[in-house]
């Protein structure tokens, strides 16, 4: 019987994994280039003269060729600053709101079990599939008779009803985590039951970090309520603008460029911040 | 041990916010819409037609012809995520998880996703720009000839996208056991076996759920063909989807007036064509699909 020796059949096997390594980094490498070098090609040209635009669009700015005229049009002819501002508002407000009655919620869902706890938990929970925007028509109309139409208040009513399945799906997971001795610890010292949740929350502060980053995206992004609650030039969000700017200046390349580098940029560097928190929040909220 | 009268009392004080902002602005919203399109309100006064707002959808030759054009478009859209995100979404989620580059996981899963993190109207623009003739990277304009056009938006789509189902797969396919591959692994089993006999069939249960995720967001679509193309979307409506019809309809363009009621039937047509879908995808795949305890 041959046997090939310990030592051999482990330099063969570890060559072998050497070039499926090699294999894996050539793909991932591949896709990383097919995701990041689209982005890049607009940020870079929006430091550039139009001719240096259309003249070579994949070199890097020159002195010949770069020229920040695109991000003065956008500054002077766009609404860049009250955009932004309006868009932190909606995105600020939605997550403190949905963070505020999702942890509630899903405290009092895991906490106190009475024989409605699961039908109203299989309530929330459906609203992580329900399309909201086909609810669209009676909510223009609830706008309107509330005379919320056209406010920022509209939008983080209607986002945070949106976000608080998926909060409250997230933070279950998390409060089911905390030690029950550490609630009863606490009960038997006297505790009202506000207090209690106040010993639980430090234990549960990742949850809320995610909530926060997958709340954030979806908000922060979308065109179709801003579109349709608050479309007024004082009210604009980010996406909303830069779709109008868009529209307006469709010649006018480097503040094109700079408009959609300048939409872009913000939510790619809080993302790459707190992308731990993100996918921890997007995998344990749809994966239960 | 609190006493059941105390429970339900802390219950609603705990529960109640919650449940009227979810309640009032996302479910309240969808019922009352399936309520409105059975009523007509085009001449001031709302007055009861039954089936009547249907009726007109399905058998008007032009409004129903639109009508199967954008189905026919959202069932392209997508299918093209299903045949092209998911499967590549999955190789993704396969690659990241092989041990020989855990060190350099984090980063790749981060540049991977960072399309997602893009507003759909960004995305569309910056594909629009890129696939420009005048930039000379493609000869062809591509959405301007009708049947392209939405292929390329979906594509777009897809480049943004496909970072949600590498997350998800890629969450299942790490919280599988190591004992299991373990034991293949001893078997003699290649990485290609092991993926397809093992870890596959213990992440199909996940596979699906992101699958009808995709179906039920997809039908919901509507930023990107906006954006790109305005709420009368061509060339000649072939980028017409499910989303940019009901807006148009409710919300009215040039050279269509606004007909709310209309809207809502749209609206709770897609809505039963979603709720029916998921419905029967739960009750006859989701539960063949076996769900191994790990």
């Amino acid at each position: 019987m041959t046997t090939v020796p310990f030592k051999q059949r482990r330099a063969r096997l570890q060559k072998g994994d050497a070039a499926s390594a090699t294999l894996v980094h050539v793909l991932l490498i591949v896709f990383a280039i097919i995701a990041i070098v689209p982005i890049l090609v607009v940020v870079m040209n929006s430091f550039k003269t139009t001719m240096g635009i259309f003249g070579a669009p994949f070199a890097i700015p020159t002195p010949d060729t770069f020229n920040l005229d695109g991000y003065k049009n956008v500054f002077t002819r766009g609404n860049f600053a009250a955009n932004y501002a309006n868009s932190i508002i909606v995105t600020v407000a939605t997550i403190a709101a949905t963070i505020v009655l999702a942890t509630g919620a899903a405290w009092a869902l895991v906490e106190y079990k009475v024989r409605i706890s699961p039908l109203l938990t299989g309530f929330f929970i459906i609203g992580i599939m329900l399309p909201i925007r086909l609810g669209t028509v009676p909510i223009i109309k609830m706008m309107v008779a509330t005379h919320l139409i056209d406010t920022l208040a509209a939008l983080v009513l209607v986002y945070t009803a949106m976000q608080l399945p998926l909060a409250i799906a997230l933070m279950m997971t998390y409060f089911r985590s905390v030690p029950g001795e550490l609630k009863e610890a606490a009960r038997m010292d006297g505790a009202g039951e506000f207090r209690v949740l106040g010993i639980a929350l430090p234990l549960v502060r990742p949850g809320l970090a995610a909530v926060a980053s997958i709340t954030m995206l979806p908000v922060w992004n979308d065109l179709w309520f801003p579109l349709i609650l608050a479309p007024s030039k004082a009210n604009q969000t980010v996406t909303l603008g830069v779709q109008q700017f868009v529209g307006q200046f469709q010649s006018d390349y480097p503040a094109l460029l700079a408009a959609l580098t300048l939409g872009a940029l913000p939510l790619i560097v809080l993302f790459t911040v707190f992308s731990r928190q993100f996918i921890q929040g997007l995998s344990a909220g749809y994966g239960k | 041990m609190i006493r059941t009268g105390t429970r339900y009392r802390l219950l609603a004080i705990f529960v109640l916010p919650a449940l009227l902002v979810y309640a009032g602005f996302s479910v309240y919203p969808l019922l009352s819409s399936v309520a409105l399109s059975f009523f007509d309100s085009d001449n001031g006064a709302s007055t009861f037609t039954g089936f009547g707002n249907y009726v007109y959808l399905f058998t008007d030759p032009y409004v129903s012809e639109r009508f199967w054009n954008a189905l026919r478009n959202s069932v392209e859209f997508f299918a093209i995520h299903l045949v092209v995100e998911l499967p590549i979404g999955l190789l993704m989620a396969a690659l990241l998880t092989s041990n020989s580059i855990r060190k350099s996981r984090g980063v790749y899963r981060t540049l991977l996703f960072i399309p997602a993190t893009l507003s759909v109207v960004i995305v569309g623009f910056l594909w629009r720009l890129i696939i420009n003739p005048l930039w000379g990277l493609v000869g062809f304009p591509l959405l301007g000839d009708a049947t392209t056009a939405l292929p390329t938006i979906s594509l777009m789509s897809v480049w943004q996208y496909i970072g949600i189902p590498m997350i998800f797969l890629f969450t299942a396919l790490i919280a599988i056991p190591d004992d299991i591959l373990e034991a293949s692994r001893i078997d003699g089993a290649r990485a290609w076996a092991t993926f397809w006999q093992i870890k596959f069939p213990l992440i199909l249960p996940q596979f699906g759920l992101i699958a009808i995720l995709t179906y039920i967001w997809t039908f919901n679509g509507f930023d990107i063909v906006y954006a790109l193309n305005g709420s009368a979307p061509g060339p000649n409506y072939s980028t017409d989807i499910l989303g940019t019809m009901f807006y148009r309809t409710f919300f009215g363009s040039s050279g269509q007036v606004a007909d709310t009621d209309l809207g809502a039937t749209i609206a709770s047509v897609v809505f039963f064509i979603i709720l029916v879908t998921t419905a029967a995808y739960f009750v006859v795949l989701q539960r063949r699909l076996k769900t191994y305890e790990l």
